[in-house]
């Protein structure tokens, strides 16, 4: 980071907006907002889901038009009618779920809509596949350009998006949470990769919800809150505490509110439980009131075994019991009735109903109970997702409103609120605060500490270390489909952790 | 609970807008609103319009399509199709034929003509649900194979002589012009309307439709209902057979073809969304009327029957398109 990074006094910024609003039906997305890049320099762009990050990143790719405010490129205003207009002014997105095809080579991914042509105006392949590898090297990546996307990994593919976007002569960069789906040493990959950009004087925007990313990367920060801007401001002017205040406008005093739990007796017993390909021999027992993370590196199979456990898969081998007998669970519904819901990651295509009603998400596996004889009463669902909706703190328009217009975050609470309705004895929770932001991440924990309090068992999946270790009673770790350690107490530490999962000397086995 | 990281409480009031309201501004009024148009239309331009025996008649071109295309609006809603639906009514009709040749009373023909009905749609229910295959390649073999078997029993030939009380169901009447048709399509219409609009059955039927993951993730029994749907269907087959073999009076292995198509031009033309997860009942029984009536009018203009699936054809292309063309025009008018 530079000594002073706020640009010198006179500098221009490449793009600036201004009062832009931007509504959706029952939502102000924006109201008013004001944002600038600098060549060269890194601004964060920081705030709580909700809080108009992705509305304002559609601005500025020309998929949403503001409803006023002006966007300014070098001082002079300019519309993006069209996702092709932002791209021939150069700004380009990296976003959290690009959207690729998987049935097309690399090379053809990364030049789509502007492949170099022949003079004959044919696709020109070899110019296109020689571009690509120089934007591939140019990033560190060295993937063929000729591969099929289906045939890579996510974090490859996430390269590829990336190249994508640096594939048009951009002059703006966003990144929208361009980590939440790399490793370790991709992440440092990609900090280098900023930094080149930075040299190239591209302004860069860099949306994340990862503070140790942000003041590791950015020279600036802007802040959002429920649409508005809050401030703006060099990063070594501000403390992790004051961006936190300015996000949530109230003090977060402690991120990992986990309490003494009053574990009981074994609510789940699972013994040996295997797949044909996902996992083998997966034995551990969960007690009441007890949180169990599970923490492993992506693809270790800890999804896996938890949606074999809620029935969407079945195990080929192996048992469990819940409390009083051993069951087989062939499908979600008899997970539903042994008391075990699943609160998935992928949110949007496991999480949510969208097109259906919040009430209607939220009152879904409970219509047995709101209803009498297969009859629906309206009622009393209303009834059941108010009293839900409001313990999760959910911000929405109306109950009556579509899932799908809502925030990330809040789609989580209405997953989470329904699991709640149906009164488990045991829920898991699947990277549940992965994408959110702090201040939702802070009530997520709450939630947690607060449902163990009340007796529920607890399994948490979680990547992130600090999370397992701030909020688990016990962790497991998994690795390459099995249960490579378990530790208790004093054991839980992160080395411990990240070598178990790495497969990295001894600790192997019990080690409570 | 920490208090700290607690928001004021705040209500999320239940519903912003009136279910009246939104009902005044939805497809079905649009519906509604046309099939008074053609109806007043009718009856100035035919004096033979407004008689109530010429409208029972009429009655006729929708009726039996209608009964099948309640069921079939379910099963598109939960994101699944069947085009087999014409020839599980040859198929039915074929093995109430052979039935009635060896001598079976009316309730004997009746059992077989649901019995058949139930039997196909299970058959596609279990191909579609149990293994996982896609529903519209599923239905279009079942399609050949459940008329081609109507082929093979029947050949050039066809069975007739039904017995009279078999007639009832096709050409009775309940009271003054109501036939009996008409009543099962009215009572078809409220079990369908109660069952999708009403119980919990329905409602898991939208959420497949809208997400069959997330759906199956909230603990639904998707396939189940996917089971059912087709069951359903088929039993509205096997009931529209009964009332057109009854009407008709002879069994031929072309009955009912072209069915799947106007059905699912019914269901399409009553709102309800080809992808899945929206639609209702009120549309498809207006869609119904709309289709009848315009058939019955130009019918009346002694309009031939080639133009009349000309304009059917057009009529679907511009209820689907005007829409769109219009939410277009006015995004582009704000934009301005």
């Amino acid at each position: 980071m530079q000594a002073d990074p706020r640009p010198q006094d006179g500098a221009t910024p490449v793009l600036s907006l201004r009062g832009i609003v931007k509504t959706f039906p029952g939502v102000r997305a924006l109201g008013g907002v004001r944002l600038d890049l600098f060549p060269g320099q890194v601004t964060a762009l920081i705030g709580e889901n909700g809080a108009g990050k992705s509305t304002i990143v559609k601005v500025l790719t020309g998929i949403h038009q503001p409803d006023e405010g002006e966007i300014l490129m070098d001082g002079q205003p300019v519309h993006f009618p069209t996702a092709q207009a932002a791209g021939h002014a150069g700004v380009t997105a990296i976003h959290q779920e690009t959207v690729l095809f998987d049935d097309m080579t690399v090379a053809e991914n990364i030049f789509i809509g502007h492949a170099p042509r022949t003079r004959w105006g044919l696709i020109d392949r070899r110019a296109m596949r020689e571009r690509a590898r120089a934007i591939l090297h140019g990033i560190g990546a060295d993937l063929n350009p000729a591969t099929r996307l289906r045939d890579l990994g996510i974090a490859s593919k996430h390269l590829v998006a990336i190249a994508r976007a640096l594939s048009i002569d951009a002059r703006v960069v966003i990144m929208d949470e361009p980590t939440a789906a790399l490793s370790h040493k991709e992440i440092a990959e990609l900090y280098g990769l900023v930094e080149k950009l930075k040299a190239q004087g591209k302004a860069i925007l860099f949306i994340s919800h990862k503070f140790d990313e942000i003041f590791r990367i950015a020279d600036r920060w802007t802040v959002f809150r429920d649409g508005q801007f809050v401030g703006e401001g060099a990063m070594a002017d501000v403390t992790e505490g004051q961006l936190v205040q300015m996000m949530v406008g109230r003090s977060v005093d402690q991120i990992y509110p986990k309490r003494p739990a009053r574990i009981g007796e074994p609510v789940l017993t699972v013994a040996g439980y295997c797949h044909p390909t996902e996992f083998s021999d997966i034995t551990f027992t969960l007690r009441r009131g007890e949180i169990l993370g599970f923490y492993g590196l992506i693809g270790a199979g800890r999804s896996e075994v938890m949606q074999a456990l809620f029935g969407i898969t079945r195990p080929s081998k192996g048992a469990c019991r819940i409390d009083d007998g051993i069951r087989v669970i062939r499908s979600t519904a008899q997970a539903v009735e042994a008391g075990i819901v699943y609160v998935p990651e992928d949110r949007g295509r496991q999480g949510a109903v969208k097109g259906l009603p919040i009430f209607q998400n939220v009152t879904l596996p409970s219509l047995s109970r709101t209803g009498r004889h297969g009859f629906l009463r309206l009622a009393e669902e209303f009834k059941l997702a108010r009293e839900y909706t409001r313990r999760l703190d959910l911000r929405a328009a109306s109950l009556d409103q579509d899932v799908g217009l809502l925030s990330g975050g809040n789609q989580q609470k209405v997953v989470i609120a329904k699991w709640l309705a149906t009164k488990p004895r045991i829920i898991i929770l699947d990277e549940p605060t992965k994408g959110i932001d702090i201040g939702s991440k802070a009530a997520v924990h709450d939630f947690m500490s607060e449902l163990a309090a009340e007796g529920l068992a607890v399994i948490m999946v979680s990547s992130e270390i600090p999370e397992v270790l701030g909020m688990s009673d016990r962790v497991i770790v998994m690795r390459e489909g099995r249960i490579a350690a378990e530790f208790e107490g004093e054991a839980m530490t992160p080395e411990n952790l990240v070598r178990a999962a790495a497969g990295i000397g001894q600790p192997q086995g019990k080690a409570a | 609970m920490s208090t700290a990281l607690r928001h004021s409480e705040r209500q999320i009031p239940d519903r912003l807008t009136r279910p009246a309201a939104r009902a005044l501004k939805s497809w079905e009024s649009l519906l509604a609103i046309v099939a008074i148009g053609i109806f007043v239309l009718n009856a100035w331009a035919s004096p033979y319009f407004l008689d109530p025996w010429n409208l029972s008649d009429a009655s006729f071109n929708f009726t039996e399509k209608a009964m099948i295309a309640f069921a079939m609006a379910m099963l598109i809603i939960a994101g699944e199709i069947d085009l087999s639906v014409g020839a599980i009514i040859a198929l039915a009709s074929t093995v109430m034929g052979v039935a009635m040749t060896a001598g079976a009373p009316t309730p004997v023909l009746v059992l077989l003509g649901l019995g058949t009905g139930l039997a196909c749609g299970a058959f596609n229910g279990m191909l579609v649900a149990r293994f996982g295959l896609p529903s519209i390649v599923v239905t279009i073999g079942t399609m050949s194979l459940f008329r081609g078997i109507s082929y093979i029993i029947l050949g050039d030939g066809a069975f007739t002589g039904y017995p009279d009380s078999f007639a009832w169901f096709g050409q009775g009447y309940v009271f003054w012009v109501i036939t009996v048709e008409l009543v099962i399509f009215t009572l078809a219409a409220l079990v369908f309307g109660v069952l999708l609009h009403r119980t919990s059955f329905g409602r898991t039927v939208y959420a497949i439709g809208n997400n069959s993951v997330a759906a199956r993730f909230s603990g639904i029994r998707v396939d189940r209902v996917r089971f059912i749907l087709f069951l359903l269907t088929g039993l509205m087959s096997g009931i529209a057979a009964i009332c057109l073999t009854s009407r008709l009076g002879s069994t031929r292995p072309s009955i009912a073809s072209g069915f799947e198509l106007e059905v699912v031009t019914i269901v399409v033309l009553g709102g309800v969304s080809i992808l899945g997860g929206s639609g209702s009942i009120v549309g498809v029984v207006l869609a119904a009327l709309v289709m009848g009536l315009v058939t019955f009018g130009l019918g009346l203009l002694n309009v031939p029957g080639i133009v009349m699936s000309v304009v059917v054809g057009a009529l679907l292309i511009a209820v689907i398109a005007v829409p769109r063309l219009w939410a277009m025009a006015r995004a582009k008018s704000r934009k301005r």
